[in-house]
C-alpha cells in the first residue's frame, strides 16, 4: 500500500526530479547539487536502472551511493574533458539551477543587472550554452518567486526554446528542456508555442500561488494535478540514499 | 641526460613582460598553480591577459589589479560557489575586457591553439548570450550536405602557461596522480616556448615516475615545458589530490577576509608579502592558532 509512510515536501521534489530521467536509458543523468544529484540517483535506484550517475567529481559509480558518501565502486572514469565529450554527443541529461528563467526556458547563471556591469555577478555562463544545445538540460529551482521567473533573463546561459528556434534544424532536433522542478510545483515546455506550462502543483500549493509566484502568464491546459508523492519503494531509496536528510536543507 | 630545467618561482616571472597573455590551469578552486600566482603578486607585473577555469588565482589577480583583459568560463571557488574578489572586481566594472565563453568553448580555443589551427567549429555558445556579449565571434557554414552554421572559436595562443602537477623529473616529464588532468596539457601546447612553467608537489628522478601512478599519468612531457618549480604545498589552498585536499578553512578564511577592504588588507599583509617559504610559514602559524 501506497502513502503509508509520510512524505515531506523534500521527498516529494525528489521524486519530481528523478521523474526528469524516466526513460532517458543508458546516459549520464548528472545533477548539480543536492536535490538533482538525489533525484539522478533515486531514478537509477528505482525505476530507470540503466542511468550512469557520477560521483560530481571524476568518476561514475556502480553502486548505490548515499549523497556525501565515500564507498564508491568506482564503474567508470569521466573527467571533465570527458564530460565535455559525453555532454557534445548527446548521451547525457543534466539538472542544474537558475537565478533566472523566462517563460520559454531562457536561463541565467552568469550575472544579475547588465552584463558590462553586473549588480550581481554570478557564476558565468559555465556549461550553460554548450549543455542546453546539446542535450536534455532541466531545472530545479529550490525558491520559485517572481524574482526567478522573470519576463526576461538578464543573460542567456541557457538557451529556451525561442532562440533554440532560430539555430538549426539539428539545433532543434536535440534542444529539450524536460522539466523545471520548484518547491511548488512542476513545469515543462510540452505546450502549442513551447512556452512554459504548469503540469502539477505539490500537495498544499494552489495553481494560483504558482501563478502569482511567476512573472509571466503560465500555459495551463486542462486539470492541474497534483505532484505525485514516492511509493514506500522510492522512499526508502530516497532515504537510503540521502541518510543525513540533506534535501530538507534545499527546500522545506 | 636531459636537460635541468629547474627554476623558481621569481625567477619564472621576471622573465614576463607587461601586456603577456598567461594561461593557468586547474580548474576552480582544484590544483591551482598558486605559489606561481603569488609570485604574480608580487611582482610589478600589468595589463595582464589571463586564461583560467577561474578560481582563486582570478580572483586574488583580479583583486591586485593585474588583469585587463581575461578569457573565463566561470569563476568561482567550488565549494564556496561565487569567488568574492572576482564579484567585486566585476560589480565595480574594473575588468577592462572580460571575455566570457561557455567552459566547452575555452577548450576548443585552448585546442585549436595547441594545433595552430585558427578556429574549431562547435554549437557550443550559438544562440546564447556569450555570442551577445562577444559580437567579434564569427560562425561557419558546414562546406558538407548539411551545411549547418557553427560558432568558430577562435584559437588562442599564450605566452605564458602556469600549471602545477603532482610530480615531475627535472626536465619537465611530468605526473598527474589526482583524478583529473583537468586542460593543464592543452594549457602547456597552446604556448609558445619560452614561458611554460611547471610546478610540482616534488621534483623526482625519470626512473621514479612510475613509482606512484601507471603510464597513463604521463601526460605532460619536457617538449612542453621550460621551467620547472619544485613547490610544495605550492597549490594551497586549492585541491592537489592525492598529495592533499583543500584547505576548506582557510579558503573561508580568504573568501571571509575578501568581502571587507580592511579584513582583506590584514589577510594580504599577513599572507601575501612575502616569499612563499613566508607564506607557507604564515599558513602553518595560522594553523596551529586556529
Amino acid at each position: 500500500m501506497e502513502g503509508t509512510v509520510m512524505s515531506t515536501l523534500a521527498d516529494i521534489v525528489v521524486i519530481a526530479a528523478a521523474e526528469a530521467f524516466r526513460g532517458d536509458g543508458e546516459i549520464f543523468a548528472s545533477g548539480m547539487g543536492t536535490i538533482p544529484m538525489l533525484g539522478a540517483r533515486t531514478a537509477r535506484s528505482t525505476f530507470e536502472p540503466d542511468l550512469m550517475v557520477s560521483d560530481g567529481e571524476a568518476f561514475y559509480v556502480g553502486n548505490e551511493l548515499p549523497i556525501g558518501g565515500t564507498n564508491k565502486v568506482v564503474e567508470g572514469w569521466i573527467p571533465f574533458r570527458s564530460v565535455f565529450d559525453t555532454l557534445w554527443g548527446g548521451r547525457r541529461h543534466v539538472m542544474m539551477g537558475a537565478s533566472q528563467i523566462d517563460r520559454f526556458g531562457n536561463t541565467n547563471i552568469a550575472n544579475i543587472g547588465s552584463w558590462d556591469r553586473p549588480k550581481a555577478q554570478l557564476l558565468g555562463v559555465r556549461g550553460g550554452p554548450g549543455n542546453t544545445i546539446n542535450h536534455s538540460t532541466s531545472f530545479f529551482i529550490p525558491k520559485h518567486t517572481a524574482n526567478v521567473f522573470v519576463a526576461k533573463v538578464d543573460m542567456v546561459s541557457g538557451l529556451g526554446y525561442d532562440r533554440a528556434a532560430e539555430l538549426s534544424e539539428w539545433v532543434q532536433r536535440n534542444h529539450r528542456l524536460p522539466r523545471v522542478v520548484t518547491n511548488l510545483a512542476v513545469l515543462d515546455f510540452n505546450s502549442a508555442d513551447h512556452s512554459m506550462r504548469l503540469v502539477s502543483v505539490h500537495p498544499g500549493v494552489s495553481v494560483a500561488d504558482v501563478q502569482a509566484a511567476t512573472s509571466f502568464e503560465l500555459v495551463i491546459d486542462g486539470q492541474v494535478g497534483e505532484t505525485r508523492e514516492p511509493t514506500d519503494l522510492e522512499q526508502a531509496a530516497i532515504d537510503r540514499l540521502d541518510p543525513r536528510g540533506l534535501r530538507h536543507r534545499e527546500v522545506s | 641526460m636531459s636537460r635541468d630545467k629547474r627554476t623558481t618561482e621569481d625567477d619564472a616571472i621576471a622573465s614576463l613582460s607587461d601586456g603577456m597573455t598567461i594561461g593557468i590551469g586547474g580548474w576552480g578552486s582544484r590544483r591551482k598553480p598558486m605559489s606561481l600566482v603569488r609570485a604574480l603578486l608580487r611582482s610589478p607585473l600589468k595589463d595582464l591577459t589571463i586564461v583560467s577555469y577561474g578560481g582563486p588565482d582570478v580572483g586574488l589577480l583580479a583583486a591586485a589589479g593585474k588583469i585587463r583583459r581575461i578569457i573565463y568560463g566561470f569563476v568561482s571557488l567550488d565549494s564556496i560557489a561565487l569567488e568574492p574578489h572576482w564579484r567585486a572586481a566585476r560589480q565595480a566594472g574594473t575588468i577592462a575586457e572580460p571575455v566570457e565563453y561557455d567552459e566547452g568553448m575555452l577548450q576548443w580555443a585552448l585546442y585549436a591553439g595547441s594545433l595552430r589551427l585558427p578556429f574549431l567549429p562547435t554549437r557550443a555558445g550559438l544562440g546564447s548570450g556569450v555570442v551577445d556579449v562577444n559580437p567579434s565571434l564569427r560562425t561557419v557554414r558546414s562546406p558538407y550536405a548539411d551545411g549547418e552554421e557553427l560558432l568558430a572559436v577562435p584559437a588562442i595562443r599564450l605566452d605564458a602557461a602556469f600549471v602545477h602537477l603532482n610530480r615531475s623529473d627535472m626536465s619537465g616529464n611530468a605526473q598527474f596522480l589526482g583524478p583529473d588532468i583537468y586542460f593543464d596539457d592543452l594549457f602547456l601546447s597552446a604556448c609558445d616556448p619560452g614561458h611554460r612553467y611547471l610546478s610540482c608537489e616534488r621534483v623526482v628522478p625519470t626512473e621514479s615516475l612510475l613509482d606512484e601512478g601507471t603510464f597513463h599519468t604521463l601526460r605532460i612531457n619536457r617538449s612542453m615545458v621550460d621551467g620547472v618549480i619544485e613547490a610544495p604545498n605550492g597549490a594551497h589552498f586549492t585541491t592537489c589530490e592525492p598529495d592533499y585536499g583543500r584547505d576548506e578553512a582557510f579558503q573561508k578564511a580568504y573568501a571571509t577576509a575578501a568581502a571587507n577592504p580592511d579584513d582583506w588588507r590584514a589577510f594580504s599583509e599577513r599572507f601575501l608579502q612575502g616569499s612563499e617559504a613566508q607564506y607557507q610559514a604564515a599558513v602553518a602559524e595560522w594553523k596551529a592558532q586556529s
